[in-house]
């Protein structure tokens, strides 16, 4: 988190000095620095303390359920070939994804880093191992991501009063299609008999 | 709760003493009645019993179920934690209706398959009407839920904290225990059925028949006042799983659950998932009217 700060900070002076004017961008620092300060160190803050309660042995989380052989993607995506980052329809690999997550605004990169093929990024940049991809997911669906943190969304099981184990959202939801898909219902009970 | 006992034991004549008189005290009954495990019909109430009566109690159930089913049954008797007060809480906007939970119920509970017992029911309703009995139907039938227009309320016992169920029984053999479970000492049960017409919500099963539940299917690691098997011709109902949430765990219904509607823990953690939802969701509960004063409650997630 604190690579992103930096990297958060000095894009922004860069647009400032791209700007050209020396006092607003100094100006434009300054307010990078305040706003760092109050808003993102709220933000750090508050993963720190996600983080320290998610490794405390309280917090379990199972691995990601890749589909079988895809992971690690470098095993395919060699770091050495130059990465096509044009939006496209994908013909050689993942024809079987079938995005339906925003998907007229969104697409692999948006969460897959280009760079490094093994990971996931956040908006800003950092990466995120799959196996904090709710760090992924909770960028826009804060709402759940604070409800999951306490234990109301999603399932948990284990002890009520210790140890626990969480799932991951991708555990549910198929992260490309995540709407929850119907499912089969068990046997209903058997309606009382009357006697005619 | 415990009013009902209370006065029994206070009256002069327990029940014990009133069936000796009654049997005349023959040379043989008497023997078995100074013995007050001796079988489950001439012994005194459970909270009457001593520590070592109460193991000997259990020791005599275990001989009897294990040969009963052909494996080693284990029936605990655990105390209810000091400071715990367990509450439920099921997200009716996740809820879909797919009855994993009844059945995790069945399995977990030995609750009998012949005649068909389930202490939990998941009532379908009508989108447009809300939350009306009048027109809920626990016996949908369908490819995939959830069915389109409709939402699902599963239903069982709400440990009422001023059950009617509780007021009703005419010979203290329900109660609440100090963690807020409704039991049920099914060897004190007349089977009047009194507690299943004060219930407003249906929670209440009676044993109609001798339940049977096949022996590889039974849960051998029961609670006297939960899920040990019962006889012909007594009451039975949720007891949020006495046997694993006195253990630490989690209920059956909660672990199953695919959309993880179903949230349980203790009241009186402030950092618990019950408060939590308190303090943060829209909570009703069925039937306030009646004030009842459920532990059990209903929330919307979204």
């Amino acid at each position: 988190m604190p690579a992103s700060r930096r990297s958060w900070i000095a894009r922004t002076s860069t647009l400032a000095l791209g700007a050209g004017a020396a006092g607003w961008s100094a100006l434009l620092v300054l307010a990078a620095a305040c706003r760092d300060d109050l808003g993102l160190a709220m933000v750090v803050q508050a993963e720190a303390s996600a983080t320290s309660a998610e490794q405390t042995s309280n917090f379990q989380v199972p691995p990601p359920p890749f589909s079988a052989g895809v992971f690690p993607c470098t095993d395919c995506h060699d770091p050495e070939i130059p990465v096509n980052t044009n939006r496209r329809e994908l013909k050689t690999a993942h024809q079987e994804i079938q995005l339906r997550h925003d998907e007229e605004h969104r697409w692999c990169l948006d969460c897959h880093d280009a760079a490094n093929r093994d990971m996931l990024h956040l908006a800003g940049g950092a990466l995120v191992p799959f196996e904090e991809s709710y760090r992924l997911c909770g960028q826009c669906h804060g709402d759940k991501y604070r409800d999951w943190r306490a234990g109301v969304h999603g399932r948990r099981t284990g002890h009520w009063d210790g140890e626990k184990s969480y799932l991951l959202c991708v555990h549910c939801h198929n992260s490309h299609a995540p709407a929850f898909q119907p499912i089969e219902p068990m046997p209903a009970p058997t309606p009382p008999r009357r006697t005619p | 709760m415990s009013h009902g006992c209370d006065a029994g034991a206070t009256s002069g004549l327990s029940r014990r003493d009133f069936l000796c008189a009654l049997a005349g005290c023959a040379a043989a009954a008497a023997g078995s009645c100074a013995d007050p495990t001796h079988t489950p019909f001439f012994r005194d109430h459970l909270k009457e019993l001593t520590p070592e009566d109460k193991a000997r109690l259990l020791r005599e159930l275990e001989q009897e179920f294990s040969a009963r089913y052909g494996k080693p049954v284990e029936v605990a008797l655990d105390s209810p934690r000091p400071g715990v007060e367990f509450a439920y809480a099921l997200d009716i906007s996740r809820c879909v209706g797919c009855r994993r939970c009844v059945h995790a119920c069945v399995a977990e509970n030995n609750q009998s398959r012949d005649p068909e017992i389930q202490w939990i029911r998941v009532l379908e309703m009508d989108k447009e009407k809300g939350v009306d009995f009048a027109h809920a139907d626990p016996y949908y039938e369908a490819d995939t839920v959830p069915r389109p227009g409709h939402f699902y309320v599963p239903v069982a016992c709400q440990h009422c904290r001023n059950a009617p169920c509780v007021k009703t029984c005419p010979v203290g053999a329900t109660w609440q225990e100090p963690d807020g479970i409704v039991v049920i000492d099914y060897d004190w049960c007349i089977g009047c059925r009194c507690c299943m017409a004060a219930c407003p919500y249906g929670a209440r099963h009676f044993n109609w028949g001798e339940p049977e539940i096949p022996a590889e299917q039974l849960n051998p690691k029961t609670h006297y006042l939960g899920n040990r098997p019962r006889p012909k011709g007594v009451v039975e109902k949720c007891t949020f799983c006495i046997q694993r949430v006195r253990a630490g765990l989690y209920p059956a219904c909660v672990e199953v659950c695919p959309v993880g509607a179903r949230k349980f823990g203790d009241l009186r953690d402030p950092d618990g998932e019950i408060r939590y939802i308190l303090e943060h969701k829209r909570v009703f509960v069925l039937k306030s009217e009646l004030a009842t004063l459920p532990r059990f409650y209903y929330f919307f997630g979204v």
